[in-house]
């Protein structure tokens, strides 16, 4: 039974990460990447790693994939000109990939990956991964932990601030005068006489 | 009943069935299977037709709440019963109508994007505790999946508004994936605040740490965090007054305008069906879901022992449910800068100062709710 399930999620898995290379169409291919997302989300479930394989869907589906869709949903994407330099770069796009192939062969190679070296650790289905993990990343990993969190932020503080520098020139309103305003500062309630019609 | 209901029909149904299809080396799992499919059911059916009274109540109780009467025409079997058939006469006109496919429409995703609105809002049931012992998957990461899933709902919503090729489709994409992301944030981090509080993402488990009375509840320790999860639970389901994603006034109906019959009520399901589940996950996280309120007090806790916990659950969810459909009727629509406002200035910050002070709270074994 669960052969069956991996063999399935494994197909789906493979079928839309090629999916998302070659199809023309940008949106299709981001849809086919958040399939691909998800299927090894399932296949990492069928390992009994399921916090890693529900974080997955939850930041990567659930959120990253949904902002790309929206950038490229409004970016008018011309298929024509993305397609030109196709046939020139094609041999050395075969020559990059060949070597990157090899450069992966070798690292994740027999060497240091054998199954002897790394040995399914076997977690049971009743304990909760998420506790292990969390005992692992606050202990023993702690300081990368701490790092990777360090460097994070600093992305996050660089990205808004290069956001910001442009927009000095908006017309947003500010909620904070919204509220304050009264009645007085908008409205001035003229009394005069009605006129009189003339001739 | 209904356990003897299931009983029965595992033995007097599934076993035989199975003893005698299927062969005998997959006997077990085919059971396995045919019983989980009969408990999904279970579930779903009810869901379904909670679903389609939720319409009926929300049109009754908005009707009231502006002093009219409501539907009252569509009775059952020549009763008019208060409106009561209306919900199935409109189910019955839906699946009838023909569905429009718009010329130069994407006509796969145009098609797929309803399904993907309500298979995660129906997926999420599967880690609801109803009970101490009933629930389809008593999964560790319940309430990780039960964020995975209700982050999963956009996909319907933008993949329908591109789909479509309509400009105002496409807006209503563009605000209801900007608003999403937004509220999904806080709501985690309200989500956060409950798995510290309760040391463990288990959802029974959650409930079982609030046992005691009303007052060791976690409404009380995590109040700003039930509010902001409450709130962001309708901005999510983009229920008014968050609903720019509808905005009939102004974009018509937003990413289903083109979808009609069919298509268009299973969009409807979907709203339906999350209005729901926020609600039974605001009951479990934060209102001791299937406990008793008169747990703890001396004489009460014995009169209301023999109602089951499913009826507190059920009871505690019908008013959250009523809680939606109060605010649709009494708040006006939000302008969606002050949508994203709320959302990123002030939610995202209240829940990451409670965060700490929860911790300060658990660290220090503050008694009721934590000793």
């Amino acid at each position: 039974m669960t052969q069956i399930i991996f063999y399935i999620f494994g197909a789906m898995l493979l079928l839309s990460a090629t999916m998302v290379v070659v199809i023309k169409n940008p949106i299709h291919a981001a849809l086919f990447l958040v399939l691909s997302f998800f299927s090894s989300a399932a296949v990492w479930l069928l390992l009994n790693a399921e916090f890693l394989a529900i974080a997955l869907v939850l930041v990567y589906v659930g959120a990253v994939m949904v902002l790309f869709l929206f950038v490229v949903m409004m970016l008018d994407i011309n298929l024509a000109t993305l397609r030109e330099g196709f046939a020139r770069y094609f041999p050395l796009g075969i020559i990059i990939a060949l070597l990157m192939v090899i450069a992966m062969g070798m690292v994740v190679g027999s060497d240091y990956f054998a199954s002897d070296t790394y040995k399914q650790i076997s977690i049971s289905a009743t304990q909760s991964n998420t506790k292990l993990l969390g005992l692992a990343i606050y202990t023993d990993y702690l300081y990368q932990f701490e790092i990777a969190g360090a460097i994070l932020l600093v992305a996050i503080i660089a990205a808004i601030s290069l956001s910001m520098s442009k927009s000095k020139i908006t017309k947003s309103t500010h909620p904070n005068e919204q509220v304050l305003a009264k009645k007085e500062d908008r409205l001035r309630v003229v009394k005069m006489k009605s006129e009189e019609k003339k001739g | 009943m209904l356990e003897t209901l299931y009983h029965l029909i595992s033995q007097y149904i599934l076993l035989p069935l199975t003893l005698f299809v299927i062969p005998v080396d997959y006997q077990i799992e085919a059971m396995i299977f045919l019983q989980t499919t009969i408990k999904i059911f279970a579930i779903i059916i009810p869901v379904l037709i909670t679903v389609a009274y939720f319409t009926y109540a929300e049109r009754k109780v908005i009707g009231f709440i502006q002093g009219r009467i409501g539907p009252n025409r569509v009775g059952l079997f020549g009763f008019r019963l208060w409106g009561l058939g209306q919900p199935i006469a409109d189910a019955v006109k839906l699946i009838v109508k023909e569905i429009v496919i718009p010329l130069n429409a994407n006509r796969t995703l145009f098609v797929i994007a309803p399904i993907l609105s309500l298979a995660p809002a129906l997926a999420a049931w599967a880690v609801i505790p109803f009970d101490d012992t009933k629930v389809l998957a008593d999964i560790n990461a319940g309430l990780l999946y039960v964020l995975a899933l209700t982050s999963l709902a956009v996909y319907g919503v933008i993949i329908a508004g591109w789909a479509s090729n309509s400009k105002y489709a496409f807006l209503g994409a563009m605000r209801s994936a900007a608003q999403i992301v937004a509220y999904e944030i806080a709501m985690g981090f309200a989500l956060v605040g409950v798995l510290i509080a309760a040391g463990s993402l288990n959802l029974g488990e959650i409930v079982n740490a609030q046992a005691g009375s009303v007052v060791h509840w976690f409404w009380l320790p995590l109040l700003p965090l039930f509010v902001i999860y409450f709130i962001s639970g309708v901005a999510e389901t983009n229920r008014a007054p968050f609903d720019v994603a509808e905005g009939e006034s102004e974009i018509v109906a937003g990413f289903h305008v083109e979808y009609s019959g069919m298509a268009f009520s299973v969009f409807f399901m979907a709203e339906y069906a999350n209005m729901i589940l926020i609600a039974v996950l605001s009951a479990l996280l934060f209102f001791g879901g299937w406990l008793s309120p008169f747990q703890g007090i001396i004489y009460l806790e014995d009169f209301f022992s023999w109602v089951p916990g499913m009826f507190w659950l059920l009871a505690k969810t019908s008013i959250f449910m009523f809680l939606f459909l109060w605010f649709r009727a009494t708040f006006p629509r939000y302008r969606y800068d002050q949508i994203m406002r709320l959302g990123w200035k002030v939610f995202i910050p209240i829940t990451i100062v409670w965060l700490v002070i929860v911790s300060a709270l658990v660290v220090t074994n503050i008694p009721p709710w934590f000793s």
